[in-house]
């Protein structure tokens, strides 16, 4: 992957001219790249890991995974299904799996109950909608690859040859 | 000093940054660039294989020598990855961290009052481990602008005019300046050590942090296997520093010697560190790779930043360390290294550590997290602007 997108990926308020320090190059040449990889798609959003569960009064919040079965459809197969289900603005993630199920299906809710809600009246009644298993989310240890345990202060010391 | 100590010891020079070093170990809240060892924790595959072994029991001592599947292994990764073939029984020995290598080298060949050249700005350790060991050291002093680089001619010149002159010491890529050899560099050097016949003892545990040309270890050059001993370790590249596992390949008689003097005072490296060690010989180039391309970024970066301030900085072609001058503010090194810290929190090492005549120099390890570096740029650039009267430079 180039150096530029694994700059952003691990830190996407790192800036152009910061960027173009640590790659040695122009300024102008990596807005240019970025702007292209902007409109490509390639760089699709830039978001903000939030460790929810430090929030002290935050809105309650419950995560599910939930494992969908589906009967393929003819010509279209998963994707028409799988489109009428990310439309949810409920739905966080959704995937097409290998393997015992078809979708793998991240939801968020305030309760529990407004997430077997809807489970039961939106997504089970789907038409080709075979099953569903939900997986209740209970602690987040890492995610996109940064573990949420607070860093110990480092060991070293601050000074050595 | 008291009688109770020995003549040689109480004749070492002390550390002449002693003081300094103190102050920043009793500092809070300290950005520093002034460790000599990586920012990343060990990987974690390393980690897991020491405590692996602990859980399996291997908590013996092993061979003096060290275990031979490490051996093995170091056996391998040099024929495979410099095409140097070494007997893992008697041309090779496993040691604590390089520094014990370094002491064991210099006990094993110097008798009274034989010298060794030793290239500065160098390594703290080099000088006073020669003189333990009853030797002498010869000091070449590299020029800064020559990017510190041992000059063929210089260790010439040294011959010429010293008698007794049995080794030189190198340390390529180098602590503190960074600066490195190519093959061609090398091999100039070569034909001059050969001309005196000299021992080299080559201290090359950066070799991982090699940035603008593969690096050539000395024994790989033609004819230079029987007269080098090589040292290297894992705690640079593989971010092992506190597990402390060196190694040391070179002619049997030399390593025979040194397995002598490390059996009787050492017995062997820690267990688990050479657990460790098989590991991260075997399975661990990825994170050695990832951990190069970090530091290329922060070199980049950091020189840039240094040359912006002022602060005249050739680019390392190795290690972590930048060894940029301070002339240009008007200080000196130790005053500009005290004031930063106590103003501003940074903590740099005065070059004066690493020789003489390096009273403008400062090393500065980018070995830091991108955010540290940062936040140590933008101190540095504030405290430089509170400088009154900057000189020309």
């Amino acid at each position: 992957m180039d150096e530029i997108l694994q700059i952003l990926e691990s830190d996407a308020r790192t800036t152009a001219e910061e960027i173009a320090k640590l790659t040695g190059q122009s300024v102008v040449s990596v807005k240019k790249t970025i702007k292209s990889y902007e409109k490509s798609g390639i760089i699709a959003k830039y978001k903000t890991v939030i460790n929810r569960s430090l929030l002290d009064n935050g809105d309650p919040f419950v995560l599910a995974l939930i494992e969908v079965g589906i009967m393929p459809q003819k010509d279209v197969g998963f994707d028409h299904i799988a489109e009428r289900i990310y439309q949810f603005p409920e739905v966080r993630t959704c995937y097409l799996m290998s393997g015992t199920y078809d979708l793998l299906v991240i939801i968020e809710g305030e309760t529990i109950q407004t997430v077997a809600d809807f489970v039961a009246s939106k997504l089970s009644p789907m038409p080709h909608v075979r099953s569903t298993t939900t997986h209740f989310l209970l602690k987040k240890y890492k995610e996109d690859g940064h573990i949420f345990k607070k860093k110990d202060r480092s060991r070293r010391l601050n000074i050595g040859y | 000093m008291s009688e109770r100590i020995s003549k040689v010891v109480q004749d070492l020079p002390p550390s002449g940054i002693r003081k300094f070093f103190d102050l920043v170990l009793g500092m809070k809240d300290v950005v520093s660039l002034g460790v000599g060892e990586p920012d990343f924790v060990t990987p974690w595959n390393i980690r897991e294989k020491a405590i692996d072994s602990l859980e399996q029991g291997y908590t013996s001592y092993t061979s003096n020598k060290g275990l031979v599947e490490f051996r093995k292994e170091i056996a391998h990764f040099l024929k495979s990855r410099y095409d140097l073939h070494y007997d893992v029984e008697q041309e090779m020995l496993i040691t604590v961290g390089v520094s014990e290598g370094v002491v064991l080298v210099m006990r094993a060949i110097l008798n009274p009052g034989e010298k060794v050249i030793v290239v500065e700005p160098s390594y703290v350790s080099y000088k006073p481990m020669t003189v333990l060991a009853g030797g002498e050291a010869v000091v070449i002093a590299t020029k800064a602008e020559k990017g510190f680089k041992l000059q063929p001619e210089d260790i010439e010149k040294v011959c010429r005019s010293h008698k007794n002159v049995k080794a030189i010491l190198i340390n390529y890529p180098c602590n503190p300046t960074g600066t490195s050899y190519t093959r061609k560099e090398l091999l100039a050097i070569s034909r001059v050590v050969r001309k005196y016949d000299l021992i080299v003892i080559s201290d090359e545990v950066y070799d991982e942090l090699s940035f603008e040309f593969d690096h050539t270890p000395f024994p790989s050059l033609p004819g230079m296997k029987d007269r080098t001993v090589y040292l290297n370790g894992l705690s640079k590249g593989y971010a092992m520093t506190g597990s402390r596992i060196g190694w040391v390949c070179g002619p049997k008689d030399i390593v025979a010697a040194m397995t002598k003097i490390h059996q009787y005072t050492i017995m062997c490296a820690p267990i688990t560190g050479q657990m460790a060690g098989i590991e991260a010989l075997r399975n661990s180039r990825k994170s050695v790779v990832e951990m190069r391309k970090e530091y290329i970024r922060r070199r980049r970066f950091i020189v840039d930043s240094l040359n912006e301030m002022g602060l005249s900085c050739h680019v390392p072609q190795g290690t972590f360390y930048v060894f940029p001058s301070v002339r240009s503010t008007g200080q000196d090194a130790l005053t500009f290294a005290e004031t930063l810290l106590m103003k501003k929190r940074v903590a740099i090492v005065p070059g004066t550590a690493f020789g003489s005549g390096l009273e403008y120099h400062v090393r500065m390890a980018f070995a830091s997290s991108y955010d540290s570096l940062k936040e140590a740029v933008k101190r540095m650039k504030e405290y430089i602007q509170t400088i009154p009267s900057q000189g020309n430079s």
